[in-house]
């Protein structure tokens, strides 16, 4: 029962992770660079809410869902600011870029809220579940319940729409998708903006789940969220989906099991080991470079 | 006489500090095949390129139906009219083949429904695999393809690098039959191949380029029967 209880609050954590890493694939299909900002996205996300909920008192789903709006638009200005003059560099200054953007974000909100970790409201509040003598936290369900339907929404989206095609026909050929007269850099916006209202979700669910965030919030999950979409094959939907999962299962594996110190090393351990014999991934494709 | 669909004047363009294409003028009138034949580098694909804004001109203008699009973004002028069929065919490979399609209504407005019939009609092998993924159609399937996608945007102006390049003779004429008939129902073509015969006997003109420059330009029969161009391009 033990082992129940601690694979669904992993597959909670995973979850959350699935949600973040889903951005970072987006973004590396799609605009091709890793977006090492992103995790910091989660973390404006959750100020955003703090700010909503506790300084202006509006309801607290309202300022949960006002979030959403403060990261995508975040999120696009990033995009158009700081990567969009930078389409032709080489992808080194991209990545630098990514970087200091990232501590522009932390060091902007130390500026603002300080140091000090500060409480997330409680925006959800559902009982227990007690199936026998499983008990199963309400907002692990929760967690779970939302992100697997923002998961079944963007597969649909991607699989089924004229903009979630074109997304796909971008990511595969660039220049192709611009003689189809699909706007690329149209594109490469919307792949922000939604992989930033992505990171606000699991944002707002890992405020729940760990109750205090900080300036720094943003920066251990975005890179287990980074790991968790390599280790699925980055570049693939569904491989960021199973690589988070996998992922928060692994580590709250980990913790039970193993020693809650040493969780992170065997997370990151684990990633070394599949890229050993699956350099690509679990679902990765392998990359044919093009002249 | 007829009007000037394409109009490109002394275009220069540049890789870095290669100087790819050298005071490059011709123009596509309205309902006319016009075909740029030369040599592997001459410039034939770069030319293309600049006019479907992949790449930019320093010098001189490009017009296509009488508007300047040498500054115009590559994606705007599909609903201008113009469809580029780059070289290498360029598919989704990772998309099935109607999605392919449905990649090349991306601006139209129209019945795409009824547009992917004819699309079908015309091409029975690719609506017997329109749910397979690009990839795995045959070379001849996928230049099929790769001109039936263009073609779903109704263009006024068709611009087809190397279609022959990779075929089997006998898909060779199937494609040349093809743009024939896309020729009879009204669509302009330019064309660029290696494959000068065959170039030459469906175009209504033609410029040879040679290491960026236009040196020749004609109708298509005074070129093939011209000495110069049988000893360079046609093997005799």
């Amino acid at each position: 029962m033990n082992f129940l209880s601690n694979l669904i609050s992993g597959l909670s954590l995973g979850s959350i992770y699935a949600l973040i890493a889903l951005g970072y694939t987006m973004v590396y299909g799609i605009a091709k660079m890793l977006n090492f900002a992103h995790g910091d996205i989660i973390m404006v996300g959750a100020f955003a809410s703090i700010v909503f909920i506790n300084n202006l008192g509006l309801p607290m789903i309202l300022g949960v869902l006002l979030s959403i709006v403060v990261c995508v638009a975040v999120g696009v200005l990033v995009e158009k600011i700081a990567y969009k003059p930078l389409r032709s560099a080489p992808p080194l200054s991209v990545l630098i870029t990514a970087i200091g953007v990232s501590y522009f974000l932390q060091s902007l909100a130390q500026l603002i809220f300080g140091t000090n970790q500060k409480a997330f409201p409680k925006f959800i509040q559902v009982a227990p579940v007690q199936i026998g003598e499983l008990t199963i936290k309400g907002e692990s369900i929760v967690t779970l319940a939302v992100t697997v339907a923002i998961m079944i929404a963007l597969t649909l989206f991607i699989n089924k729409t004229r903009m979630g095609k074109a997304m796909r026909a971008v990511s595969e050929d660039r220049q192709a998708a611009e003689l189809m007269g699909i706007s690329v850099n149209r594109t490469i916006t919307i792949t922000f903006a939604i992989g930033s209202a992505l990171a606000s979700v699991a944002g707002s669910f890992y405020g729940l789940t760990y109750s205090f965030i900080g300036p720094y919030t943003g920066s251990m999950p975005g890179i287990k969220a980074f790991v968790a979409a390599v280790f699925g094959g980055i570049g693939s939907i569904p491989g960021a989906m199973i690589g988070g999962i996998l992922l928060g299962i692994i580590e709250n594996m980990a913790k039970a099991y193993i020693s809650t110190e040493l969780s992170d090393a065997i997370v990151f351990g684990v990633l070394i080991i599949v890229l050993l014999f699956k350099p690509t991934g679990l679902l990765g494709k392998k990359i044919n470079e093009k002249v | 006489m007829r009007n000037n669909m394409l109009k490109v004047d002394n275009i220069n363009v540049y890789y870095g500090k290669i100087h790819a294409i050298k005071d490059v003028s011709f123009e596509v009138k309205e309902g006319e095949i016009v075909s740029l034949i030369g040599a592997n580098g001459a410039g034939k694909s770069t030319t293309l390129k600049t006019i479907s804004g992949l790449l930019r001109s320093k010098t001189g203008s490009i017009e296509f139906c009488g508007e300047d699009i040498g500054k115009t973004e590559s994606y705007k002028l599909v609903s201008k009219g113009m469809a580029h069929v780059p070289e290498g065919r360029r598919i989704f490979l990772q998309m099935t083949v109607q999605e392919n399609l449905e990649m090349g209504a991306y601006t139209s407005d129209g019945d795409i429904q009824k547009d992917l019939e004819d699309i079908y009609a015309r091409f029975p092998r690719l609506a017997e695999r329109k749910n397979q993924i690009a990839g795995t159609l045959s070379g001849g399937e996928q230049q099929m393809l790769a001109m039936g996608r263009a073609m779903m945007s109704h263009p006024k102006l068709l611009i087809l690098d190397e279609p022959s390049m990779g075929l089997a003779p006998i898909l060779v004429q199937r494609i040349f039959d093809l743009i024939k008939e896309l020729h009879k129902s009204g669509t302009t073509i330019l064309l660029v191949e290696q494959n000068a015969e065959m170039a030459l006997s469906i175009a209504d003109r033609a410029y040879v380029l040679e290491s960026g420059r236009v040196v020749l330009t004609g109708t298509g029969k005074e070129l093939a029967a011209s000495d110069e161009i049988k000893k360079a391009y046609l093997g005799g």
